[in-house]
């Protein structure tokens, strides 16, 4: 027997006009957890889908082999019958059904004719306890978290008797705790022989968890290697084929005067009736680029998008803009007062896809192409000419739809949207979220490029890497409180995640000084 | 492997020709049904005399398909102009036959009627947030509901000579060329007009054979149409009354920003929120458009049949909603064009007309164009899916 539990040999697989594949050649040990890793359009997705059948056997040139056997397959069918399980970054449960009927959808636990709901609810609660996860069985999907859907997800394939199990940016979507429970689940099923390809951008995430890391770039393989010889700064290397020097672009820029100033904001929201944002003071000066940090579910999101005018529902305290108290109650009173919120994802609300690039880009400011209170569509194309070349957009034509673009060139669209609205203050929410490398360095760049030019920007972000490298001065939320303030100079990742996970404490105490 | 499949239509200019295959193919679709009937019924179908008749017969729905699409567009859907235009046009006959009011007070009562009906259900739409769906299945019976009760189940007629007026005339010969000719010159100086400004911005420029080309096609088309039409009465009100509105809301949803919006809306409800757009005042536009324009086609029904009925304009939703969508509207909004929905009601007359010249009998009328509206989709579909 081969020591290997894949190999994949000399694979290539060509699109009309693209080498999407050139010659790859990927090899995962027996019960190891080998990263796979590359930019958006290194040909990851494709390898998997070679692998997974999806890309049927004759679409591709080059081997497979399973435990040493050559296999080939005609669909996805072939390859879940070999083994191979893949779970997407999308999950593909049925939100409205239990937990043990997701599990086995597609292969009920049968008493012919029907289904044996004792055993197939008794097998279920049997794999949940296998993998130490505790969720009734009985629950619906769409009452758990999502990255208790991820660990169903897993389950599911396990009960498939998948022995190669492929995760695709599993943790995209996941809180803190959630992917401490997802590693230390691989870590388990590597203990049982299972064996695990891991595809991520979160290279933290790739050196805790990988024993071996393999590198695409442009559709060819880089290098594989064990993952003590490796470093973040080593991987990030090789998948952009070029040494990061300063991965962030920070420049130190002239900081003006007080453009808005919050003094004890609350927030409600008007349907669910929670207090999502408590007793928020902060300011931002003219040309300052502030980090916003804290955990999923801190109120960052919620505090702009309040201010923005985004939620339905109530807020009290000051909100001060350039001087003038103001009283956003709709996205479009923030506009008119200079304020831009890029949210945090650009596919449910920031792009009409099916709409053009240009008519994407001017929708925030359409006034501004209606001279005679009619859209003039050149003028529309032209300013929007004029707006993706300074974001250096790639795209043939501005009149293509804005869903053919890749995520970098969409962000930049998204981009353009909302400084063709001249704002004075740019909130940025997970400006690089999805986003590979390349893209994301010109996205800081241009960061840098509207500070310097005076607009106050706000980024909000998960990577505290991003949040330290590119701020001036970097705020801590936590439980929909800000927790501190840290310029750049004192700020460390240390620093952060203690203000980020301070109010627990911090209530604590409180009760116990007998308040 | 989304991201080369991306890079790969980004590089190629593939988008711009396959955006238009649609357009095309419709053309293609209308001028092989047109040659198809006409082969069947030796010429018949293409004579002035039936080309007149189909372009009245069209009339209603292409006016009630003009401002469906806004409504596929914005992402909603309406199942009650049918019963609607049927209620606008009873209460202007009533109101003429019963208490002889003038022709013109009461298609003007006709078309605020619809208007208000429009706005009321624009309200539990876009305020109440019932979906479009359930509110115009209610008004569908509610409107027919309410003309069976004012009109106590009786056929109102007759009407006036000037109410007959509206769909049974023709534009004199001369003011007819006189509009073609109009029409034609304004695409030319339109087309002109924007070769200069795209010139001057430095934009992107087709070589001035394709536009003008494309105009010299369009406008040969139009004189046409009215020189057939020449050879019988000359070009019907109704088509003219189509003509107009069709162009009126294609003014609308290209070069206002409640057109733009509308688009917006329906392809990103919260996208266009957070970019200020006011989603519920403009469904509420929306709807009240449909409602006036669905009065308008009632009265323009009304008029043609010299009668309001209690079952008129049932189930012309339907016709409606097939036309936009054979037009390439796409149900989840969005995406949608009115000429489009023009041409898919002229496509549906088409094979109301030719099968009944053919001595076919009606039911199948009824699964030919059931079977048309699923491969229109299909088509639609599957062309997506190659560009994609």
């Amino acid at each position: 027997m081969s020591q290997y539990a894949l190999e994949m040999k000399q694979i290539t697989k060509t699109f009309p006009g693209v080498k999407a594949l050139d010659r790859v050649s990927f090899s995962v040990k027996k019960g190891e957890i080998h990263a796979l890793c590359g930019e958006n359009g290194a040909g990851k997705s494709t390898l998997m889908k070679v692998l997974s059948g999806v890309y049927p056997t004759g679409n591709y040139h080059g081997d497979i082999f399973i435990n040493g056997q050559p296999v080939a397959f005609r669909d996805i069918k072939g390859s879940q019958d070999a083994g191979v399980a893949i779970i997407y970054q999308e999950l593909a449960l049925v939100p409205e059904m239990t937990v043990a009927e997701n599990i086995f959808l597609s292969h009920e636990r049968m008493k012919k004719p029907v289904i044996d709901w004792h055993s197939l609810y008794a097998e279920a609660q049997y794999w949940l306890e296998q993998i130490g996860l505790k969720v009734d069985p009985q629950m619906r999907v769409s009452d758990l978290t999502v990255g208790k859907q991820q660990l169903i997800e897993i389950v599911k394939a396990l009960t498939k008797k998948a022995d190669i199990l492929i995760l695709d940016e599993p943790t995209a979507a996941l809180t803190e705790s959630d992917v401490d429970v997802l590693m230390r689940l691989l870590r388990a099923l590597k203990s049982k022989g299972v064996t695990c390809i891991y595809i991520s951008h979160k290279l933290g995430e790739v050196l805790e968890i990988a024993d071996s890391v393999t590198v695409l770039r442009d559709g060819k393989t880089v290098s594989t290697d064990p993952i003590d010889v490796l470093t973040e700064d080593k991987i990030v290397s090789k998948m952009v084929g070029r040494a990061l020097t300063e991965f962030f672009p920070y420049q130190a820029h002239q900081i003006g005067e007080e453009v808005l100033t919050v003094q004890d904001y609350q927030f409600k929201h008007g349907l669910t009736g929670d207090l999502l944002v408590k007793h928020a003071s902060f300011s931002l000066r003219a040309g300052e680029i502030l980090g916003v940090a804290g955990l999923m579910g801190a109120g960052r999101t919620e505090l702009f998008t309040s201010l923005f005018g985004g939620y339905p529902g109530e807020s009290s305290g000051q909100v001060v803009i350039s001087g003038e108290a103001v009283n956003i109650r709709k996205p479009s009173d923030a506009i008119a007062k200079g304020l831009a919120y890029v949210s945090e994802d650009r596919k449910k609300y920031g792009l009409v896809m099916g709409m053009e690039i240009s008519k994407n880009s001017t929708l925030a400011a359409l006034k501004k192409v209606m001279p005679n209170h009619l859209i003039d569509r050149t003028l529309e194309v032209k300013r929007a000419e004029e707006l993706t070349k300074k974001m250096r957009l790639k795209s043939h034509s501005l009149e293509a739809d804005v869903s053919q673009l890749s995520g970098g060139n969409q962000q930049k669209v998204v981009l353009s949207k909302w400084l063709f609205t001249d704002p004075k203050i740019l909130v940025l929410d997970e400006p690089t979220r999805g986003i590979d490398v390349g893209a994301k360095y010109e996205i800081y760049k241009i960061i840098n490029e509207l500070a310097a030019q005076g607009v106050a920007v706000v980024i909000i972000s998960s990577e505290l890497p991003e949040v330290l490298g590119m701020s001036d001065r970097i705020m801590v939320m936590s439980e929909g409180e800000v927790t501190g303030h840290l310029s750049r100079t004192e700020a460390t990742q240390e620093k952060i995640m203690t203000y980020a996970t301070l109010r627990r404490g911090k209530n604590e105490a409180v009760k116990s000084s007998g308040h | 492997m989304k991201q080369l499949n991306h890079q790969d239509t980004e590089q190629k200019p593939k988008i711009d020709i396959s955006l238009n295959v649609q357009a095309y193919t419709l053309i293609i679709a209308l001028i092989a049904i047109a040659l198809i009937f006409s082969l069947f019924t030796g010429g018949e179908f293409l004579s002035p005399r039936n080309l007149s008749n189909l372009f009245n017969q069209m009339a209603v729905i292409s006016v009630l398909s003009i401002g469906m699409t806004l409504i596929i567009v914005s992402g909603h859907i309406d199942l009650s102009v049918g019963s609607l235009a049927g209620l606008a046009g009873g209460i202007a006959a009533i109101l003429q036959v019963w208490y002889g009011w003038g022709t013109v007070s009461v298609i003007a009562v006709g078309i605020i009627a619809g208007a208000l009906l429009g706005l009321w259900q624009g309200w539990w739409v876009a305020y109440r947030a019932v979906p479009a769906f359930i509110v115009t299945l209610g008004g569908q019976l509610i409107f027919r509901g309410i003309l069976i009760g004012i009109s106590q189940g009786r056929t109102i007629a007759p009407l006036e000579p000037s109410f007959r007026f509206i769909s049974n005339s023709y534009l004199p010969y001369s003011l007819g060329y006189l509009l073609a000719i109009v029409m034609v010159a304004l695409f030319f100086f339109l087309t002109w007009k924007d070769r200069i400004k795209r010139n001057k911005l430095a934009l992107q420029l087709a070589s001035p054979l394709v536009d003008y080309g494309k105009v010299t096609i369009y406008g040969a088309g139009i004189l046409l149409i009215t020189f057939m039409l020449s050879l019988y009465y000359g070009v019907p009100l109704p088509m003219l009354i189509v003509v107009f509105f069709g162009g009126l809301f294609i003014f609308i949803s290209n070069k206002t920003a409640f057109g733009r919006y509308i688009y917006a809306i329906g392809g990103n409800e919260e996208a266009a929120a957070l970019s200020g757009i006011n989603i519920k005042r403009h469904t509420l536009y929306v709807f009240v458009l449909m409602g006036a324009l669905a009065g308008l086609a009632g009265i323009m029904l009304t008029s043609r049949l010299n009668a309001a009925t209690v079952s008129a304009g049932d189930m012309y939703e339907l016709d409606a909603i097939a036309a936009c969508v054979i037009g390439g509207a796409s149900l989840t909004g969005g995406k949608g064009k009115i000429v489009g929905a023009i041409i898919g009601a002229l496509i549906m007359a088409s094979i109301d007309n030719g099968m009944s010249m053919m001595n076919i009998q009606t039911f199948w009328q009824y699964i030919v164009k059931g079977l048309i509206l699923i491969v229109a989709v299909w088509v639609d579909i599957s062309n997506k899916k190659q560009t994609a």
